[in-house]
């Protein structure tokens, strides 16, 4: 047997098991503890009653009202959609142009483009549409397809360069070393008398070398003042935005490589009223044109 | 000694045979690993049994085994440190994504796992097993059973840690969080684990005690569940004899439900009833006072291990689960609010009459504070396991911040506190090197994880807001990217309180080992009021 023992020091007795001179006292349990614990599990019997909780042999209980968290997030997903119906509708039918001059439009099309910007277009442009090398700034006036409003639909809707969309937009630079169109020496050349467009050359003697090639070869698309064409989705060459970096050794490494940024047909990717709101978001960035 | 060299020289076959037929780098190292590990063994047997006699089975004045649980201290130890130091190396990438260096080995994808098992398995585990063992053996006045079993505990499980460890930065995985090793290091577990619960089964089966004390019920709960929990969430095909790679049992949401009915209960079983066991021990010990409420530990405890099991599926919220599994989930995790809480209350009221004590024993303050957090993550845990809290925390940093008050809070500082205790005791000298080195650790880590925890609450909850903020519109407010962007600060700041944890296990590190080389700080003591020095500071008892 046991021998039942006092604690000195709270006058409690003990239950006489002693381990490697561990005592143990003979406490009630606590009541507001038993009573949190008796009243959590009345909840939640409660709670079962009333929710989806227990498997039956092919079926389960339903609870009071038949609960499934499905049917919740399809109700959602519906008031969502009802919230916003009225806005999508006139979309939907509106011109582009009609909804850059309608006020309550515009608000609601600019919200849901940069939305839609911001979770489709953000991993290459940027969250500030900044870009990055090879993914063009947004912000600025320059506008490799054209930067009307309609001409940036198209873009959005078709893409470019992608095997998707028959109507996407199509160029293709020659990769004038890999292709042997020019040798080494004329690359550097024209290269310098590119550089020489927007002053920034650095040998004046090899930019006039390369400023026949470059009319032989490269001003049929990106015009004989280096001013790029929108048609062909040629960049300027006469300014100092570059999308592939615009110093020597880039420009020698598109010459002879060529580049082909290539951009998914969101056309058949999004709802068309999306594409319109994204539209209407990327032109009120740039230069609006 | 003939009979040991038997499996022994299996094993070393089994890895040769393993590492000659290799279908991929991984089962090749780990072939070859294995048939050095059982070398190795094999010339540790022959030098135990031919050099001093007994040399492998020490023996206390008592007749204990401490051998293995002096290994325990030192195997905790380092253990510790480099699960802490991978996290944050892990934290470090999180806040400074250069940091993953575009190496396969040093991404973050391989060292989480890293972390995870590093601090779970091989810092918790080693420490589940050094206590257990001291603690059965003092309760139960009886010798651990075998003489060889409970070292093949001990260094197969560190097999185990080396096998998954290596694995993983190999790039060896089976997906399953926290069950990451593949089919072969499951099994060999599962070897390492049944000599486990043998010899803790047969150490209380020799006892002398009449009844089974109470640290003993949460260490058997813990041995017999893991079992459990490892068999079935392991069950995999494997490709072939020789190759890494296998295929799971389960399918679709049956196998996410296999995985978090065996993560939730890892956490449960390996990080709450196990080391609810080593408080049970070493707070009244530390304390010396008696445990609080018999009746308390035997409700909360058959409560616990009922209610936990169930409470899985609440880690699947939101999902394909069925919705009654995560009614079930979800209200079970609320039942196992209190009988949580009950430990915390036999630890916490155990101190009564002591309290003072707080003010001069470090190592009694890590015992305290670590009931403290185990008390506030027991309570955010069914918080969080309700399902409108859910569906603002789930996935978010919140999840992280909570573990992490559960694992440095409780399972660290327990830990800290068990190995203080048993580090001077293991290495037969009177004192620890130093009492004052123990109150900086016991600083930094609470402040460590007091910081860690905050900014992962911050953030996590900040992140679950920018998750479903709508404009007036009805647009989503914020891109992914923007929510990346905004938690770095609180990144940078668990960071620091990472760094805090790690700096404290280092001092533990320091500490323990002079104090396993017998020296003795000249400090000048706590002041203390009623208790001599020596009482305080841990002397044999």
């Amino acid at each position: 047997m046991v021998e039942q023992q006092h604690d000195s020091s709270t006058e409690t007795p003990t239950t006489g098991h002693v381990w490697d001179g561990i005592r143990e006292l003979d406490n009630p349990m606590p009541r507001w503890w038993l009573t949190i614990l008796y009243a959590s599990i009345i909840w939640s019997i409660g709670y079962m009653l009333v929710y989806p909780a227990w498997p039956l042999v092919s079926s389960y209980t339903k609870g009071f009202f038949g609960y499934s968290s499905r049917a919740e997030v399809a109700r959602d997903m519906m008031e969502a959609k009802e919230r916003q119906k009225g806005n999508l509708d006139k979309l939907a039918t509106a011109s582009l142009e009609e909804i850059r001059t309608d006020p309550n439009m515009l608000e609601f099309a600019m919200a849901g483009g940069r939305a839609a910007f911001n979770v489709n277009c953000s991993q290459c442009h940027g969250s500030g549409a900044q870009g990055f090398v090879g993914y063009p700034n947004l912000n600025d006036d320059e506008w490799l397809w054209g930067g009307s409003i309609e001409a940036i639909h198209r873009t959005i809707t078709h893409g470019v360069r992608n095997a998707d969309d028959e109507d996407a937009h199509q160029s293709e630079m020659p990769a004038f070393l890999k292709d042997e169109i020019l040798t080494r020496g004329e690359i550097n050349d024209v290269a310098e008398f590119v550089l020489s467009l927007s002053g920034g050359a650095s040998d004046d003697a090899a930019a006039n070398r390369g400023r026949g090639p470059f009319g032989e070869n490269c001003s049929a698309c990106h015009g004989d003042q280096g001013q790029g064409m929108v048609d062909l989705g040629a960049p300027a060459l006469n300014n100092r935005i570059w999308l592939y970096g615009g110093d020597k050794p880039a420009l020698i490494e598109t010459i002879s490589y060529s580049r082909k940024g290539v951009m998914p047909a969101w056309g058949k990717i999004l709802d068309p009223t999306v594409v319109k709101q994204l539209a209407v978001y990327v032109h009120s960035l740039g230069g609006g044109k | 000694m003939g009979l040991i060299a038997l499996p022994i020289g299996f094993c070393a076959a089994i890895g040769l045979i393993l590492a000659a037929n290799a279908q991929d780098t991984a089962m090749y190292v780990h072939g070859l690993m294995f048939f050095v590990g059982s070398i190795l063994a094999g010339f540790w047997v022959i030098k135990s049994t031919t050099g001093a006699p007994k040399a492998a089975a020490p023996k206390t004045p008592e007749g204990f085994n401490d051998g293995v649980v002096r290994a325990g201290v030192i195997a905790s130890t380092f253990w510790g440190i480099v699960g802490f130091l991978v996290g944050v190396i892990i934290a470090s990438q999180l806040a400074f994504p250069v940091l993953n260096f575009d190496l396969p080995w040093t991404n973050f994808g391989r060292l989480r796992p890293l972390h995870t098992s590093a601090v779970i398995f091989a810092f918790g585990g080693n420490v589940l097993i050094m206590t257990s063992f001291y603690v059965v053996q003092r309760t139960s006045g009886a010798r651990l059973a075998g003489n060889w079993s409970p070292w093949f505990v001990f260094w197969g499980y560190q097999m185990f840690i080396v096998l998954a460890a290596s694995g993983y930065l190999l790039g060896v995985t089976q997906s399953k969080e926290y069950a990451e090793p593949e089919w072969y290091v499951d099994i060999w577990l599962t070897f390492v684990w049944v000599a486990y619960l043998l010899v803790f089964l047969a150490t209380l089966w020799k006892r002398k005690e009449p009844h089974i004390y109470v640290a003993n019920w949460f260490f058997l709960a813990f041995i017999v569940t893991v079992a459990l929990l490892h068999l079935v969430n392991n069950l995999t095909m494997p490709v072939s004899f020789a190759g890494s790679k296998s295929y799971i049992l389960w399918s679709g949401v049956q196998d996410a439900l296999v995985q978090w009915w065996y993560g939730h209960n890892a956490v449960g079983f390996f990080l709450t009833a196990g080391f609810l066991g080593i408080m049970y021990y070493f707070v009244p010990k530390q304390a010396q006072r008696p445990v609080y409420s018999y009746r308390l530990s035997i409700v909360h405890f058959w409560s616990l291990i009922f209610l936990y099991i169930w409470a899985g599926p609440h880690h699947l919220h939101y999902t394909a689960l069925p919705d009654w599994a995560q009614t079930l989930g979800m209200t079970f995790s609320i039942m196992l609010w209190m009988p949580s809480w009950g430990g915390m209350i036999n630890g916490l009221m155990t101190l009564s009459g002591a309290w003072d004590k707080l003010r001069t024993d470090p190592i009694l303050r890590l015992l305290a504070v670590s009931i403290a957090f185990y008390g506030m993550s027991t309570f955010e845990g069914p918080l969080m396991a309700i399902k409108e809290v859910n569906a603002l925390s789930h996935y978010t940093d919140w999840t992280i911040g909570h573990v992490h008050s559960g694992a440095l809070g409780w399972v660290g500082l327990v830990s800290f506190g068990a190995i203080y205790y048993l580090a001077p005791r293991m290495f037969n000298v009177t004192r620890l090197y130093s009492v004052r080195m123990v109150s900086w650790h016991f600083w930094l880590a609470t402040i460590g994880i007091v910081l860690y925890a905050a900014a992962m609450w911050v953030s996590g909850i900040m992140q679950g807001l920018m998750w479903r903020a709508y404009d007036g519109l009805g647009f989503l407010q914020y891109s992914f990217a923007e929510t990346v962007e905004a938690m770095h600060p609180f990144y940078v700041i668990r960071l620091i309180g990472g760094l805090m944890f790690l700096g404290g296990a280092l001092i533990m590190a320091y500490n323990v080992y002079r104090t396993a080389k017998g020296d003795q700080r000249t400090e000048q003591p706590y002041a203390v009021s009623n208790a001599p020095q020596a009482q305080v500071q841990g002397a044999v008892s």
